[in-house]
């Protein structure tokens, strides 16, 4: 087990200083850089002091150097302008965008990323399992063919569109604020509990939109691999033996039907921190999400490696999870090979 | 008289398919003695398990029982209640279920979940019916494991049934059924699976644990000689109507029905005459078959095929948190011989490596050592050695025919495609002359051309197989290498594949390799025998002297293990008791086989070679 864990580190170092790389050269695949940019638009308007800054800021991250020299420093191998001050040492560079420095920027934005996130998995765990199980063992009864057309319906609406509609009759109806996870006049402001629960009553929005594509998918995914469980020869060893249909479902073919998910822990993680952007947008969430997007079109380096970085330590580590959680859940993954 | 344990009367079950109602059970009425063994007899599809599910009330969704009774007389309380007018998922039946009838099933590796350990799923049978602690109930698991034969009872508790054997898995099935101490078993082909000396150790068990405890059977099977040696009764079944039944004496002395009569004579028996031939229930006609020639070959002077000492170990990793590795020898320098025009019968249990050696002499697995040589007339060359353009006449020489015909088969082509692919893969012939060489296959094989245009699932198992040689027969090879392939079908259907193969061997001069697991159809098939036991060749010799002089203890022990459909000839149970009979170091001297050695192979009549251990070896030299 210890071996398995060491093993497995050395992986996911090795992994993700590839996608290091990867991410570094792909942000500086466009010719110029966020400064260039800037001084070229300054120079067009005359603004000397600015370009003075700006010019100054080149110097200060090393963008005069080659890409690799400054791949190098950001990781925090190779010594910079200010030392040896890159990811490794927990220094996350500088937003150009914002003049500010990347931690400050996405600090508040990481946490609430994670919580609004959170509040989708479980909900479509909590929407999804309980039709896929009443779709599966009612297979071709009108209610599966009801949840089947709800299902297709949530995988066809367009989010966004979704997401005004829902916005619109939740500030009618029980007058929560447009957009953002809480009141505007809590912005900014320490947490207390009624900023908690403003949080929470606009959390409902985001989650149902930013849930509902995953849980038609989910719906029709567990439903098929349910049918496929419900064939097999130890359920109706379970019914033989006088277990209850409900009883027997549960502790056999669902049980096997869940694998597939728990592998899928993983990739669901990092999915969902870059999927939501185009409803973060929208609803004008403070999320990672439209912040990585404008640093990746204004092309802000360090502020758009670090989130990119965040997604691949989320799908690493989601990974080991959900192997570990494979293992613990399956003998047959845990004393493989023994067969 | 008293009354039957449980009395079917006038059952009826219905399937609602798509193409409208299907009779699968159509009026049937027996009677299960108390105490006593029925068994229910017939092909696949003649209704014998639905009428198994029938009793238990677990048919499909798509089926129900339309007419008739099950009337079940509880001997612990003397109730009667009739099982079919209770809805299938009330407390009565759930009571019943598992509880006064329990059932164990074909396959002891799906039956049992892979998820849950064995004292798990046994101990929650007994929970289910019975008002007891868990603790008391893994009391009671441990008892039931320990008397099913169990090594170590307590252990066995924490084990995951893929841990275990098919044998033990069956056990634990076995064990799951009778602990809450049912009146009536239903084993719905409870052997069929398994190895022919697990398949009589499991028949003695259940007969033994039938003696203790009083319950009645029902048992079900296609296999003859399972009911010859077990059943009290016999029922026959076809198409879900009862052609016959009587008791087992009736039934084997004095067959009535020709539908009975017909069975018996489809399937191999040991006692058969030299060039008696198995008349299948529906004979199929091959219309070129007589007027096919041989293709004109040089023809070697030596055996067409021949293996030296081939040796192959697979590494294994021993668990997923752990980097060790295991080395398993599944093939121990096997020496095989193959003449051309004969039959080279290679039987042994599952996982004895017999189909590690035919993989081998595809070229589908490289040997850690040894030679596979094949000898088309030109001298033999060493198989693993080839390149390029003899590699593929070597690969046009030898083919392959399947054990499952269900998966060998791509769906999504249709015969046309399935048998043109061999030649378009060598690229011979024009598409007209692949049209009428694909003809001409069908016709050999016995069946329509109409076939060509149909996919795979339009045919029964029976003539797939028949497609399955057919394609295997699309490039004129030399040799056939059939890995089991009649297990996986019905006994009516298994004397039609192996009169073809006989017929194609005649007509067109083949040789074959035919890997199987019973002997009774190496006996009916093969001119030659070797019998291999954990990657060792243990004994080798022309059919009639291995039949009558069998020396080494395995094969005597697999010879005593195969149920013959002849009442005159019983399965000794108290031999088979003992077990270890595949395990080398544990065979008497001076057969034993320490690990890691090999022994050596000793001719002790013209033709007849057995495999001794070290120390004799020695001796010998």
């Amino acid at each position: 087990m210890i071996r398995f864990l060491l093993r497995r580190t050395v992986t996911m170092a090795v992994t993700l200083l590839i996608i290091s790389a990867l991410v570094f050269f792909i942000i500086k695949l466009p010719p110029g850089d966020f400064l260039t940019n800037q001084i070229a638009e300054l120079r067009a308007q005359g603004e000397s002091a600015s370009i003075a800054k700006a010019e100054f800021l080149i110097r200060q991250y090393g963008l005069d150097k080659p890409a690799w020299q400054q791949y190098l420093v950001w990781l925090g191998v190779m010594p910079g302008p200010n030392g040896f001050s890159g990811l490794l040492q927990g220094d996350w560079g500088w937003s150009f965008e914002y003049d500010k420095p990347v931690v400050d920027v996405v600090g508040d934005a990481v946490w609430l990323t994670l919580l609004v996130n959170f509040a989708v998995v479980i909900f479509i765990h909590l929407v999804a399992i309980p039709i896929a199980i009443y779709s599966a063992t009612r297979q071709y009864s009108i209610g599966d063919y009801i949840a089947t057309f709800i299902g297709y319906i949530g995988l066809a609406t367009p989010s966004f569109l979704l997401a005004l509609i829902l916005l619109y009759y939740m500030n009618r109806w029980f007058g929560i604020s447009i957009g953002g996870l809480y009141d505007p006049q809590y912005a900014g402001e320490p947490w207390s509990w009624p900023k908690v629960q403003s949080l929470l009553s606009h959390l409902v929005v985001p989650t149902v939109v930013i849930g509902l594509g995953g849980t038609a998918a989910m719906i029709r995914r567990m439903r098929a691999n349910l049918l496929d469980e419900l064939g097999k020869q130890y359920y109706v060893t379970a019914k033989a033996k006088g277990l209850g249909p409900t009883k027997a479902l549960l502790k056999y073919p669902f049980r096997m039907s869940l694998n597939p998910f728990i592998a899928d822990i993983g990739n669901l993680l990092p999915q969902l921190v870059s999927g939501s952007v185009l409803v973060s947008l929208v609803l004008s969430l403070p999320t990672v999400g439209p912040i990585l997007l404008s640093a990746l079109k204004s092309q802000d380096q360090f502020l758009a490696g670090f989130i990119l970085m965040f997604v691949a330590v989320l799908t690493v580590v989601g990974m080991l999870v959900s192997d570990l959680l494979l293992a613990w859940l399956d003998p047959r993954i845990r004393m493989g090979g023994a067969r | 008289m008293e009354a039957p344990i449980l009395s079917v009367r006038q059952l009826t079950v219905d399937f609602s398919t798509d193409a409208g109602n299907f009779r699968a059970v159509d009026g049937l009425t027996f009677d299960i003695p108390r105490g006593k063994t029925v068994a229910l007899v017939g092909e696949s599809g003649s209704g014998k398990s639905v009428t198994a599910q029938a009793i238990l009330q677990i048919l499909s969704k798509k089926a129900r029982i339309a007419n008739g009774s099950l009337l079940f007389n509880d001997p612990s309380n003397g109730g009667s209640i009739d099982i079919a007018a209770l809805p299938a998922e009330s407390d009565a039946m759930h009571a019943l279920r598992g509880g006064r009838i329990a059932m164990i099933f074909q396959e002891p590796m799906t039956s049992l979940s892979p998820l849950h350990t064995i004292g798990d799923q046994i101990s929650e049978a007994l929970m289910i019916h019975a008002d007891v602690d868990q603790a008391t109930a893994n009391q009671r698991t441990m008892d039931v494991l320990n008397r099913v034969g169990f090594p170590d009872p307590k252990r066995a508790l924490r084990t995951y049934p893929f841990e275990l054997s098919g044998g033990l898995r069956q056990r634990a099935m076995i064990a799951m059924a009778l602990i809450t101490r049912p009146a009536l078993l239903i084993a719905d082909e409870p052997t069929t699976a398994l190895d022919v000396t697990t398949q009589a150790q499991i028949l003695d068990l259940i007969k033994e644990l039938q003696v203790e405890t009083g319950m009645s059977v029902l048992l079900i099977t296609h296999d003859l000689g399972v009911v010859a040696n077990v059943a009290d009764e016999v029922v026959v079944m076809y198409r879900g109507r009862i052609m016959e039944a009587g008791s087992r004496e009736e039934i084997f002395r004095n067959a009535q029905h020709p539908y009975l009569q017909a069975l018996m004579r489809a399937v191999p028996r040991f006692a058969m005459a030299e060039n008696e031939r198995l008349t299948p229930i529906r004979e199929v006609k091959s219309a070129s078959l007589a007027s096919v020639d041989a293709p004109e070959r040089v023809q070697p002077a030596g055996p067409i095929l021949k293996v030296e000492r081939l040796t192959k170990s697979f590494t294994l990793r021993s668990g997923w948190f752990s980097g060790k590795t295991r080395e398993i020898r599944a093939v121990s320098e096997v020496d095989l011989s193959l003449p051309a025009g004969r039959t080279l019968g290679l039987v042994g249990e599952s996982g004895c490596g017999k189909t590690t050696v035919s993989k081998m002499i595809m070229r589908a697995i490289t040997p850690n050592s040894g030679k596979v040589l094949f000898d088309d007339g030109t001298g033999p060359k060493d198989v693993h050695k080839l390149e390029g353009e003899a590699l593929t006449t070597y690969r046009r020489s030898v083919q392959f025919i399947f054990q499952d015909p269900f998966s060998s088969l791509n769906p999504r082509m249709t015969v046309y495609e399935l048998l043109t692919e061999p030649l378009r893969i060598h690229d011979i012939g024009t598409s007209d002359e692949r049209y009428e060489r694909v003809k001409h296959l069908l016709e050999m094989v016995g069946l329509d051309q109409r076939a060509l245009r149909r996919y795979p699932h339009s045919f029964s198992g029976g003539q797939r197989q028949r497609l399955g040689i057919a394609r295997a027969l699309a490039l004129e090879p030399r040799v056939l290498l059939c890995d089991e392939p009649v297990s996986a079908l019905d006994v009516s259907v298994q004397a039609q594949v192996l009169n073809l193969l006989k017929d194609l061997q005649a007509a067109l001069g083949l040789s074959y390799l035919f890997v199987s697991h019973n002997l009774a159809v190496v006996d009916y098939i093969a001119d030659t025998i070797a019998v291999m036991c954990r990657g060792y060749i243990v004994e080798e010799a022309p059919k009639s002297s291995l039949f009558r002089n069998p020396v080494h203890p395995y094969t005597q022990a697999l010879l005593a293990a195969v149920p013959d459909p002849d009442i005159d000839r019983p399965l000794d149970f108290a031999k088979l008791r003992a077990g270890g009979f595949s395990q080398p170091s544990a065979w008497p001297e001076p057969f034993r086989i320490e690990p890691g050695e090999f022994g050596v192979m000793k001719e002790i009549e013209p033709g007849h070679k057995v495999r001794l251990g070290r120390l004799t070896a020695r001796e010998a030299a």
